[in-house]
């Protein structure tokens, strides 16, 4: 393994534990009562904002409220991705192509996984929605968008990475080009 | 000699035709309305306006908040004046705001507002503010708007020069407009005894540097005239405040012929500073007074009052080099200090002319004993001639408050000739005058009366308002006046109404103030003895007649919302806590035929009414601030059952199925 690309595992490793540090993604809505706009950030470990004022706002349309204990993944998450980081500092270490390819198809499955598994929930909160609730709109659910923005009634719903995400994805990027990129070797020093 | 009646006919028309020319109607001065005033005051829908503007309410014994150039109203603050329309006054927690040695006082008149001062310059932490009527000092929170404190000022009537603060707030000053026997003279006096028994008393109210707290410290025991309005020193004249005193004849009966009679009266001038080493020396006399002292405890939302029995006094007359007295020509209303403190500007309301003191001419006077005779015996009046920098001459007609901006001018309004002067401090000299609509009292400069003047706005604040706005009858609006004075020319900006009587007013840019606002109160931090912090934990317990209903408010219900087992003769406390933590979800709360008004509770506030319910029935109650899309479903009701039945106390909401 050539000393560019432990480099490269290295310095991707040091942006992934940016993941224990900063919020993978938030979730933003803005309406004209709003014109702060509310945020709900999604850690690796759980959630911050304004839930309690999301909370209160969803109660009219008889969605669950979202509480940081329904969500078993906040417990294993770090456990997981501090596994998957250090398998990728070990193959810079071993000099392992083996680990290397483990490592990144560990990141892989992780994102497919974690989207799909983000997806569902937002399916869930924007489906189950109590029949008692005060408001009803026929054939209106209330799914955030995967990634990028959608109107739900009044309020604008932006979903998108925030700075650990970010910082996670350039990782997974750097990640990649470790195992796949290989420098030419420039004709002129092969003598 | 025969006059025929054609040559008569001519010298007729002659003769009309001069006194058509001669006796034409002087011209009036234009109004200069700017021809960029729309532009100028003109706030685009969501942006913010530049200064905060706080206009004392007068008679209706409030302080209006407005957004400067845009004239828009912010906020009533209620100070001295109960206020049905948030419940300020009539909730158990805010009435012993109003307490006073004489009972329960719900009005008052409010006149000069102050705001708090650090090394001469406002810092935007407390605004003060007068009560003339029953004298009192208020301080409002500026972090909240809210009225923190009311301290009652003993030994005076009329505590009209008052609240003027030292350049640190060390101090703000009350004193008496109308002398009168000190409190602890239990003599029955007749009012023929003024010369003998009446006095003023100079009250220096502390001011903790830290929170706010104020605490009467001591009382200048000064001659019975009627003082007036005051302005501390700042900088070279840090340790001195001037008051202004006028009824110098000691009139007690027709006051506006009796107390105009001498040429001049006086400028007191006296050293705080030195007043401050005689208590800390122990110079000061004990002297019983009874007087209330309100605090609003902002980590429990609930005030305290207590009568306080004890105060200090110094007789002025004891301590040579406490007091001077400056002649002032007639009858002066205000007293100004330069930004550089220096020059002490006095307005004789019957006056012909602005003298401008000097203030080290004073202490040198004062040094060499320039003495113009004595007052009481033995406080020394300074020469005139000893003590004058200069006069502005011809400034127009009755002269009364002087402000300055950031460019060594002053501006001063004048009563009578209704308009407001601008004159350069160092030369005295008059550089332009604009009218003002009618017949302005104070004026208000953004800081004009501290050491950094910020200029560029001057609000005339004027007395009669007559043809300015749409006419409402007999009673209307007062008036106030936008000048910009950025120009070497004054120019009218805008003209808008206003609540009571501005007697004064106080501006600050806006960014001191904003920085520190508190958008809603945390539910946690809510210590009230009364707080319900979760709905769970709402009750309704009776002791005796005595019913305490702990109720919580949220989008959209009130819980509990049934309540069973009230009787007729119960008092019920209703004390309803704000479960939102968000910025601006206030609710309302009122219960019909309630001889009282309602409550409006701020988020994570706890504010309680009290209710003794008249009639047997069902009694409906209800949310009134519109909070939310469900707010005509925020309601509930009360049970009223005859004295002596045994309906138990019930209570309960119903299940949400969806906050499950």
């Amino acid at each position: 393994m050539k000393t560019h690309t432990r480099v490269l595992i290295f310095i991707s490793g040091l942006l992934m534990l940016s993941a224990y540090f900063f919020p993978l993604w938030h979730i933003l809505l803005d309406a004209p009562q709003y014109p702060e706009g509310l945020e709900m950030k999604i850690w690796l470990n759980g959630l911050s904002g304004s839930i309690d004022q999301i909370n209160g706002l969803n109660h009219y349309i008889g969605m669950k409220f979202i509480s940081v204990a329904d969500f078993k993944e906040f417990k294993i998450l770090p456990y997981v991705f501090g596994v998957l980081t250090l398998i990728g500092l070990a193959a810079a270490i071993a000099k392992s192509r083996k680990l290397l390819w483990t490592w990144f198809i560990g990141l892989c499955l992780f994102a497919c996984v974690g989207f799909s598994d983000f997806y569902m929930w937002e399916y869930s909160y924007g489906h189950k929605l109590n029949p008692h609730a005060a408001i009803k709109v026929e054939g209106m659910n209330y799914q955030p968008p995967l990634f990028g923005y959608k109107q739900l009634l009044n309020f604008t719903a932006g979903s998108l990475p925030d700075t650990g995400g970010i910082l996670v994805g350039l990782g997974g990027l750097l990640a990649a080009t470790a195992l796949f990129y290989k420098p030419k070797i420039s004709p002129n020093k092969i003598k | 000699m025969k006059f025929s009646p054609y040559k008569l006919l001519v010298a007729a028309l002659v003769l009309l035709a001069g006194s058509t020319i001669y006796g034409c109607k002087p011209g009036k001065a234009g109004s200069s309305v700017d021809a960029d005033a729309a532009q100028k005051v003109y706030v685009a829908p969501g942006k913010y306006d530049e200064v905060y503007a706080f206009l004392s309410g007068g008679f209706s014994g409030q302080v209006a908040a407005y957004g400067i150039p845009s004239g828009r109203l912010l906020k009533v603050i209620p100070v001295f004046s109960q206020n049905p329309e948030n419940g300020y006054g009539y909730s158990e927690e805010t009435k012993p705001m109003l307490n006073t040695s004489h009972g329960f006082v719900p009005w008052d008149d409010s006149h000069h507002p102050e705001l708090s001062k650090t090394n001469g310059e406002d810092d935007g932490r407390w605004l003060f503010i007068n009560g003339n009527n029953t004298p009192r000092i208020a301080r409002i929170n500026l972090t909240t708007f809210k009225t923190a404190e009311i301290l009652e000022l003993p030994n005076i009537g009329g505590n009209h020069a008052s609240p003027f603060c030292t350049e640190n707030t060390e101090y703000v000053v009350g004193n008496t407009r109308f002398s009168e026997p000190l409190d602890n003279n239990k003599i029955d006096n007749p009012i023929s005894s003024f010369k003998q028994t009446f006095k003023g008393a100079v009250s220096f109210v502390k001011v903790n540097k830290d929170n706010g707290a104020m605490n009467l410290a001591f009382q200048l025991i000064v001659p019975a005239f009627n003082y007036d309005l005051a302005h501390a020193g700042k900088g070279p004249s840090h340790d001195w405040i001037f008051f202004t005193c006028y009824n110098t004849e000691q009139a007690h009966t027709l006051l506006e012929v009796n107390a105009s009679q001498r040429d001049k009266d006086f400028i007191m001038a006296v050293n705080w500073k030195k007043a401050e080493e005689l208590i800390a020396a122990g110079k000061g006399t004990k002297t019983p007074a009874k007087y209330a002292h309100n605090i609003y405890n902002e980590k429990n939302h609930t005030a305290t009052s207590v009568i306080e029995t004890e105060t200090q006094t110094i007789d002025v007359t004891k301590f040579p080099g406490l007091v001077y007295y400056m002649p002032c020509p007639k009858s002066p209303h205000g007293v100004d200090v330069s930004p550089d403190g220096l020059s002490i500007v006095a307005s004789g309301k019957l006056a012909a002319v602005i003298p401008v003191f000097s203030y080290q001419k004073m202490l040198d006077a004062i040094d060499k004993k320039q003495y113009d005779g004595m007052v009481a015996g033995n406080i020394p009046v300074l020469k005139y001639e000893a003590v004058l920098r200069g006069e502005v001459k011809k400034p127009g007609l009755g002269p009364l408050h002087t402000e300055f901006d950031d460019k060594g001018f002053a501006y001063t309004t004048m009563f009578v000739s209704s308009e407001v002067v601008k004159w350069k401090v160092d030369n005295l000299e008059i550089i332009d005058r604009i009218p003002s609509y009618y017949s302005p009292g104070h004026l208000s400069i953004v800081g004009g009366d501290s050491k950094k003047p910020f200029g560029k706005y001057l609000l005339s604040l004027n007395k009669i308002t007559k043809d300015r706005y749409l006419p409402t009858g007999p009673e209307l609006a007062q008036a106030c006046q936008l000048i910009d004075i950025t120009g070497n020319k004054m120019k009218l900006l805008l003209d808008f109404p206003t609540i009571g009587e501005p007697h004064y007013a106080q501006m600050i840019p806006a960014e001191k103030v904003l920085k520190n606002q508190i958008k809603f109160f945390k539910l946690e931090d809510n210590k009230n003895a009364y707080v319900t912090k979760s709905e769970k934990d709402t009750k309704v317990v009776r002791n005796g007649n005595r019913v305490d209903v702990y109720m919580t408010a949220i989008r959209s219900h009130l819980a509990p919302d049934n309540i069973d087992g009230i009787k007729i003769g119960d008092e019920v406390y209703v004390h309803v806590t704000n479960l939102e933590q968000d910025w601006d979800v206030p609710h309302g709360f009122a219960i019909k035929g309630a001889n009282n008004a309602e409550l409006l509770v701020m988020p994570g506030e706890t504010c309680t009414l009290k209710w003794t319910p008249g009639l047997a029935g069902i009694v409906p109650f209800y949310c009134t601030d519109f909070c939310s899309a469900l707010h005509q479903e925020m309601q509930g009701y009360f049970r009223v059952s005859p004295a002596g039945s045994n309906v138990p106390i019930k209570f309960s909401i119903g299940e949400n199925p969806v906050t499950q």
